[in-house]
């Protein structure tokens, strides 16, 4: 079973591939998407060490928090997003290097552990007592009712095809045995596809950063974190970058304890970068109609597909 | 359930303070109220104590982007006052520093309206092809803003038989670039989902908030000064006004980014054209009367009317600046729009909000002419009062005391 290796477990969740390990990558991983937008835009861009020290500088400032803001909720629930996406990379990863100790019905949590972040958004905005973070909270709301159904669908497709395995550990080991899943026809393919879209819309990234929208909302849910509760959401941000993208490259592409997964990690950071910098900002209702009626049709026909054979 | 969003004074989106007051229903707009006037600086009355030509440097600080516009108004309106003809050579120089300046300032709005849609690459790419523009004036002017070009009878400089191909050089490499940004966002499918149908303006409507500039010309109103009231040599070169029907914020993009390519046309001919001379006539005694002058800014018409009582201080000034007039039509373009549509609207007509500052005291009913510093300041504090009175129990109205 997973986290049953006694003092392992410590050095899982904090140091590989848990807390440390998913930070570092993460925060690289800003630093390359921070660093090809600025050269895209003829800017020079930020040194390397950026993003580290950008966290370094929020921790030492201090925390304030709003008059008749709901002091605890404001406070604590940064951390819930955080320690979910920790709890989230190590699972993931602890899947893959052990692939028979993963639990049955271990995707279902990957994918609650999947909300919580957005939901800490979701919180901390409404606790914030601002106007601008009420509605950047009631904006996230929308939006994860929007992304979530596609990319679910997208997921039920693959355990339709690998007829109802619905742990990762399996999915890994079906993988193992029979190639990886995108190559098992068309409709892991349009699977492929609806979740690559998701990937940006769960980060808040490029067309869909409705939420935050600096210019509109100056930073919706975020607008009152300032000090350590405003690195720790940026950090849970940035940790999400790295574990989206692994988790699905999971799903589809074989076990990602592999030196390829290192290439096809970048390829899909240079996919949301490159929708990231060559689109405008959509309107909520925009998002919706997108992530609902194209995407959610394609993971529909994808199902279909599925349940055929194809 | 209604909820009052403050856009300002202090706001990430405006570089300027400025408070619209924003009632929505959900995402709906239903309510919008305007507040202007946080820093206002008192231009009409300091230039009743400069003279003419220290007052020609006070009305080209009112705004920097437009920093050519109000110093050409303030001419004409003197040369009128005092009928003096300029030189050819003069005119051709004004009308090509005007349109540098309306390119420059075009694409300013263009960086600026993709920053406000979360575009930042149009941004940066915007603001990268104005760069030469600004260079440019560098060489001519030797200033990147607030060239100091103008000057009442004339022009300060002239633009030199060496820089000319400079500028045809610059202008010429700037049009394919505008092409591209045309039809980058004309075949956009998420651009034109963005910006088309939002924010329209009918054309009755814009006529009757009285809209100026490229705000009043997307709607379809066919208004130009630089047609209809020709002052410098805009009369003698070719070229056409850009008129759009829609009047939504996608008609605006399109008018401004086809005046650059006017713009770049009437340059060109300008060059051509430029007759030799001289740069200024002698500037006779300013004589008792009024006189008017009219320039198409960037964002409009721009309006200045100056009054003399023979001394060599103007006696009276009144701005009309484009900004000011634009902005009221907010009210027939927001209602029932969405919020992510604010910003959008707000920057449709690249509002300066520096031109928009006015102030006037009314005393028991009757409006009170002059003001002193002492006034000044008591006014200022009372507004602060206000504020603290209006935003009692808000989040963040602690700041205030």
């Amino acid at each position: 079973m997973l986290f049953s290796h006694g003092l392992m477990d410590i050095f899982y969740l904090v140091i590989f591939p848990g807390f440390i390990f998913t930070m570092t990558i993460g925060l690289l991983s800003t630093q390359i998407d921070r660093k090809i937008s600025a050269r895209l835009q003829w800017r020079v861009g930020p040194p390397w060490y950026q993003p580290f020290a950008d966290v370094v500088k929020l921790l030492g400032k201090e925390i304030i928090i709003p008059e008749g803001s709901n002091k605890i909720s404001f406070l604590l629930i940064p951390f819930v997003g955080f320690a979910a996406v920790i709890l989230l990379s190590t699972m993931i990863w602890l899947a893959n290097i052990y692939p028979d100790s993963s639990f049955v019905g271990d995707l279902i949590v990957i994918i609650y552990l999947l909300y919580l972040p957005s939901i800490a958004l979701i919180i901390g905005g409404s606790a914030s007592r601002n106007p601008f973070g009420a509605l950047g909270a009631s904006r996230e709301m929308k939006l994860m009712l929007a992304y979530e159904l596609p990319f679910l669908l997208a997921t039920f497709t693959i355990v339709v095809k690998n007829g109802g395995i619905i742990s990762l550990g399996g999915i890994l080991n079906y993988q193992a045995s029979n190639g990886a899943m995108i190559t098992q026809g068309a409709s892991c393919i349009i699977a492929f596809i609806v979740a690559l879209f998701y990937i940006p819309a769960k980060l808040g990234e490029g067309p869909f950063d409705i939420a935050e929208a600096e210019t509109e909302l100056a930073s919706g849910p975020l607008i009152e974190y300032s000090g350590v509760t405003l690195a720790i959401f940026k950090l849970t941000k940035s940790m999400l970058l790295f574990t989206v993208p692994i988790f699905i490259l999971s799903l589809f592409a074989k076990n990602i304890w592999t030196p390829w997964t290192i290439l096809w990690y970048l390829l899909i950071l240079f996919f949301i970068i490159l929708i990231k910098n060559t689109n405008p900002r959509l309107r909520i209702d925009q998002a919706l109609k997108l992530l609902w009626f194209p995407l959610s049709g394609l993971s529909l026909a994808g199902i279909i597909l599925a349940a055929v054979g194809l | 359930m209604r909820t009052t969003i403050p856009i300002g004074p202090y706001h990430p989106l405006l570089e300027e303070p400025e408070l619209f007051r924003v009632v929505v229903e959900g995402e709906r707009i239903v309510d919008i109220d305007w507040r202007t006037s946080w820093n206002h600086r008192g231009i009409e009355k300091i230039a009743e104590s400069k003279t003419y030509e220290q007052a020609l440097f006070l009305v080209e600080r009112i705004c920097g982007i437009c920093s050519t516009s109000h110093p050409i108004a303030f001419c004409n309106a003197v040369e009128d006052l005092a009928d003096i003809e300029i030189p050819d050579r003069a005119k051709y120089i004004r009308t090509i520093v005007a349109e540098l300046e309306r390119i420059h300032s075009h694409l300013l709005w263009l960086g600026l309206a993709g920053h406000y849609i979360g575009y930042h690459t149009v941004w940066m790419w915007a603001w990268r092809y104005r760069e030469p523009i600004c260079e440019l004036f560098e060489i001519i002017s030797g200033n990147r803003q607030s060239y100091a070009m103008m000057k009442i009878g004339g022009v300060r400089q002239d633009i030199k038989e060496e820089t000319i191909p400079i500028i045809m050089k610059t202008i010429n490499e700037l049009e394919p670039k505008i092409h591209m940004f045309a039809d980058a966002i004309l075949d956009d499918p998420v651009m034109l989902a963005r910006l088309r149908n939002v924010g329209k303006l009918s054309k009755e409507d814009a006529i009757n908030w009285c809209t100026v500039g490229p705000v009043a010309r997307s709607a379809g109103v066919d208004i130009d000064i630089r047609r209809d009231y020709p002052y410098a040599s805009y009369d003698r070169v070719e070229w056409k006004v850009i008129t759009q029907v829609d009047g939504d914020v996608l008609a605006v993009a399109v008018v401004r980014l086809l005046e650059i390519l006017e713009s770049i046309k009437i340059i060109r001919q300008c060059l051509e054209k430029m007759p030799p001379g001289p740069l200024q006539v002698e500037v006779p005694e300013i004589p008792v009367g009024e006189g008017i002058g009219v320039e198409e800014a960037p964002r409009g018409e721009c309006f200045h009317y100056v009054q003399s009582d023979g001394t060599n201080c103007p006696y009276r000034l009144k701005i009309r600046a484009p900004s000011y007039v634009n902005i009221p039509c907010f009210r027939s373009r927001f209602i029932g729009e969405r919020i992510s549509d604010i910003l959008l609207i707000l920057a449709s007509v690249d509002p300066c909000y520096c031109c928009t500052n006015r102030t006037i005291k009314i005393d028991n009913g009757k409006v009170k002419s002059t003001m002193t510093d002492k006034d000044l300041l008591e006014l200022s504090w009372k507004e602060t009062e206000q504020l603290r009175e209006h935003y009692k129990g808000y989040p963040g109205g602690g700041l205030l005391e």
